[in-house]
């Protein structure tokens, strides 16, 4: 206690890397959601219900499913990721750890990169593990079923990432859903084409590189701009509250 | 470039070449701060420094700015005007400096409820500092929680929700400390503790500005009070 206080007006030295930091932040959100798991099955059971009760709905053909099946799953994949996203920066904001995560050291884009992958972790990556189950009921063909699966794995991040732009915009805002949503969606519209595209495509027997390579492209857009606006949003977000 | 040379020459050397002469060089200074919140001036033509081995404390009826005034010398609020200097240089050129030196616990402390005292806290000091877990305990120890160390925050109270926030300062190296509101929902015994660790930090040269209705008890004080121009 001495040795500490002794240094009060010494400059800090040690600096920790942002590796650590970011590493720190992962694991802090997912211990976090993993102590309130109801939270994190919503969005599961919600994809689950939406694929469900399309054929229902709709029509149990399997014409027809076979026709729409990618697009259910991605429409429900792609709504289910908007609805968790609300939950990214909000409990942080309410306890003020967001504060905190600001004024550390390291540089916010990665920090928030790495809430950001946590997010992924617990919102679109259950949804990848869970499509070839759903995909199987809506009748699509094993190949089909593989190329769904890798649309949404390289997809599903992309949702995360441009999502967390918009929830960090409206984070000081008391109902933020609908002006979410109206931000974010029309962000989401190309991945939802490229995803659904690229499995049609796989369903006609075409080759399908070209588009996963766009969706990979989109992915790597993501990653390296997503988390700069997300960071500079968040201070904006903090600094009106 | 310039800068960032000049950090170096602030933060490190003069420590060992004339110390003395540190002393005196204000860590953060403030000079014609300018805000405006909701069409309101809270305050204006605002100049202060803050110097090490003192302690600070910000007053003014509530609504005055207080909070606000401690958000902007932390850095989490921009809407201002005029200078911040951090070591005599304008400290949006250094802010990974500036955060590296200060400590801000504010109204809402950063404990996320459904974790422990000891995750929260190694947390917290994650991006910091490394820390060892037993120096944890004993931080945690130190602000009365021993004991609690694995019960989830939201089980605690109020006061010891706070007090896991507290115990950074037991641990902290930071010369700066911004504390708003540091007294809130604490009992009479850790008032008085939280005061001696306080006077203590100043009198080893730490810098503190705090904000408290609390009477505080303290030798010296430098005080900034707002709220008490034009508006009122």
């Amino acid at each position: 206690m001495t040795s500490d206080t002794r240094a009060g007006w010494r400059p800090v030295t040690e600096a920790v890397g942002s590796v650590r930091a970011m590493k720190a932040v992962f694991l802090r959100d997912l211990k976090a959601a993993f102590r309130q798991r109801q939270d994190l099955l919503n969005p599961l059971l919600f994809f689950i219900m939406v694929v469900t009760l399309f054929p229902l709905g709709v029509s149990p053909e399997v014409s027809f499913l076979q026709q729409a099946g990618s697009g259910i799953l991605w429409v429900a994949a792609l709504l289910s990721v908007l609805l968790s996203l609300d939950h990214l920066f909000r409990h942080d904001y309410d306890d003020g750890t967001l504060e905190q995560l600001v004024l550390q050291p390291q540089p916010l884009f990665l920090l928030v990169l790495a809430k950001v992958a946590a997010h992924w972790v617990l919102t679109g990556l259950p949804l990848v593990l869970l499509a070839p189950v759903l995909g199987i009921m809506v009748h699509l063909d094993g190949n089909s079923i593989g190329v769904l699966c890798l649309t949404l794995l390289i997809g599903t991040p992309v949702l995360s990432l441009i999502g967390a732009i918009g929830a960090a915009l409206t984070l000081g805002l008391r109902s933020a859903g609908v002006l979410l949503s109206l931000l974010i969606i029309p962000l989401y519209i190309p991945v939802l084409i490229f995803g659904t595209g690229t499995v049609a495509a796989a369903g006609d027997g075409a080759p399908v590189g070209g588009y996963v390579a766009l969706m990979g492209a989109f992915l790597v857009l993501a990653v390296t701009l997503a988390p700069f606006a997300s960071a500079a949003a968040l201070r904006i977000s903090l600094s009106n509250a | 470039m310039g800068a960032e040379l000049n950090v170096h020459n602030a933060g490190v050397t003069p420590r060992c070449s004339r110390s003395g002469a540190l002393m005196s060089e204000p860590l953060l200074q403030a000079v014609n701060l300018q805000c405006e919140r909701d069409d309101r001036m809270l305050f204006r033509d605002l100049s202060f420094s803050i110097l090490p081995g003192t302690l600070t404390r910000v007053e003014g009826p509530n609504g005055s700015g207080k909070t606000t005034l401690l958000r902007i010398l932390a850095g989490l609020n921009d809407a201002w005007s005029g200078d911040l200097l951090w070591f005599g240089q304008p400290r949006s050129y250094q802010r990974e400096e500036f955060v590296r030196n200060m400590l801000y616990i504010g109204h809402r402390p950063g404990i996320k409820p459904l974790l422990t005292p000891m995750e929260n806290l190694r947390a917290l000091m994650a991006g910091r500092k490394t820390v060892s877990d037993d120096l944890l305990g004993q931080a945690l120890a130190g602000t009365g929680l021993a004991g609690f160390e694995d019960v989830p925050c939201r089980r605690l109270s109020a006061g010891q929700q706070r007090r896991v926030a507290l115990a950074r300062l037991l641990i902290a190296d930071e010369p700066l400390w911004i504390l708003d509101e540091v007294f809130t929902a604490i009992d009479i015994d850790g008032v008085a503790a939280l005061e001696t660790l306080l006077v203590q930090r100043a009198r080893d040269g730490g810098a503190i500005v705090v904000t408290t209705h609390h009477d505080l008890q303290l030798p010296s004080m430098q005080r900034i009070t707002l709220g008490a121009g034009d508006d009122f």
